[in-house]
């Protein structure tokens, strides 16, 4: 890793909305252009800070949903009970408004099509949103990197990226899995519960293949799967995990 | 020039002391949880506490040796890199004082060493003088598993990616090395007063 380029300091940028799209009920995608961006790696996250006319500030962090060679960074956001940042961002921001933000942040829980192995992706509710940013890498330098991917939501309503998700699924290299765990689409024959033992031996790679596995979600989604891919045998070394701390909002 | 965000006026909560909140920083009631792997389950009766390194004779405890250590109940705040800060935290565990004190080292830093690999950074000074502890009890109960339990380092002067969840150890040391987060970008030392959260600031 370039050490020398971590140490630059990371200034607040003021980036433009220049796309908005509304992605469910409660959770907007929002493009921003950013002229000095420095780029970023797939699975890492921005600081957006908010400035009232006083000069009071909040601060929060959100993954980024775009891919490093897309021209604009994006971030979802979905609006949170008693949140202070994400109503703002999800029901004010308008086109046009400046936005301040600051990274790319974060090392780990990142994909570049290495370190090496197949790729299990387990995304509970918005924790689609880093893996979004991986996949379309994954598409964009045309990684030959097998992917499955399981993607868990309560409704058909609060799927995110549908059309882009079932574009992605016709690659011969991703195979995406989803579960509805509330209500299912008319005639839905797939998966209908909480993601448990069976659903992961079924539709994700195997131990013996040795698959980098990244999981994201709110956190008793991410204990409860990496908690049954550690019993399944999956290397806890191989399971890197992000957590959405879900503040202010029932799992 | 920072740009103000048009409408935007925020929700501050006036039940909570200003001073007591470092910038960039909001007060949570709840204890969200953030880590990098699975959760650990190290059983008791294989668990260790170590001080090994640069030391003339490394120390281990077993956890029973452990809990037989005075210990001391810690009311304090904590301030995480993520923007939470949570107030009024109480904590049960035993004093870094307490654990270095029959250690003759001339080190000045510690690498921290947890169950799952994780690791971070700290001059001794900050481990020292009544400001850091090793943690087995929060809000009256054993510290859970998904909190870093059996046990957790405590400095709550720094960000709290310090207070190394599922802690085994002190790795005393001559010279600094960075740990986990400190070499993916986060600060060395991680001051919520200085607003140091990554690299550079």
């Amino acid at each position: 890793m370039a050490r020398a380029a971590l140490l630059r300091r990371l200034t607040w940028q003021t980036g433009t909305i220049v796309k908005i799209v509304t992605e469910t009920a409660r959770t907007r995608t929002i493009a921003l252009q950013v002229p000095e961006w420095r780029g970023h790696r797939g699975g890492q996250h921005v600081d957006i800070r908010l400035t009232a006319d006083d000069g009071y500030q909040a601060q929060r962090s959100y993954s980024i949903a775009s891919a490093p060679s897309d021209a604009q960074v994006e971030i979802t956001v979905e609006r949170l009970h008693d949140g202070e940042v994400s109503p703002y961002l999800v029901d004010q921001l308008r086109l046009g408004d400046e936005l301040e933000l600051r990274g790319p942040v974060g090392g780990y829980f990142v994909w570049q099509d290495s370190p090496g192995g197949p790729l299990l992706l387990i995304a509970g509710g918005s924790g689609i949103v880093p893996f979004r940013s991986m996949l379309r890498h994954h598409r964009s330098i045309h990684s030959t990197v097998p992917v499955q991917l399981l993607y868990s939501v309560r409704t058909p309503e609060d799927l995110f990226y549908r059309e882009e998700l079932m574009r992605m699924a016709t690659s011969d290299e991703i195979d995406i899995s989803l579960t509805f765990t509330r209500t299912q689409p008319p005639g839905w024959n797939g998966y209908d519960r909480r993601i448990d033992r069976e659903m992961l031996v079924e539709s994700g790679w195997s131990p013996g293949a040795d698959p980098l596995v990244y999981v994201c979600g709110p956190t008793a989604f991410v204990e409860t799967a990496a908690e049954l891919l550690v019993g399944i045998g999956h290397d806890p070394r191989r399971i890197r995990t992000e957590r959405f701390g879900g503040i202010g909002e029932n799992p | 020039m920072t740009p103000t965000s048009r409408g935007f006026l925020g929700s501050r909560r006036t039940d909570a002391d200003p001073s007591r909140i470092p910038p960039g920083q909001y007060v949570t009631t709840a204890f969200p949880v953030l880590s990098a792997g699975p959760t650990p389950h190290t059983p008791l009766d294989r668990w260790t506490f170590s001080i090994r390194g640069a030391v003339a004779e490394p120390i281990s405890w077993t956890w029973d040796e452990f809990r037989a250590l005075p210990s001391e109940n810690i009311t304090t705040d904590i301030h995480c890199v993520t923007k939470w800060s949570k107030l009024d935290t109480e904590w049960m565990g035993v004093s870094l004082d307490t654990l270095l004190a029959g250690v003759q080292s001339s080190a000045g830093h510690a690498l921290v060493f947890c169950d799952g690999g994780y690791t971070t950074n700290l001059p001794i000074a900050d481990l020292t003088g009544g400001k850091a502890w090793i943690t087995y009890g929060f809000g009256g109960a054993s510290l859970d598993s998904q909190h870093g339990g059996p046990a957790r380092l405590l400095v709550p002067h720094l960000y709290f990616w310090k207070s190394a969840k599922w802690v085994r150890g002190l790795d005393l040391r001559d010279e600094d090395q960075p740990g986990f987060w400190e070499r993916y970008g986060y600060h060395n030392y991680g001051d919520p007063w200085q607003e140091q959260r990554y690299s550079g600031d």
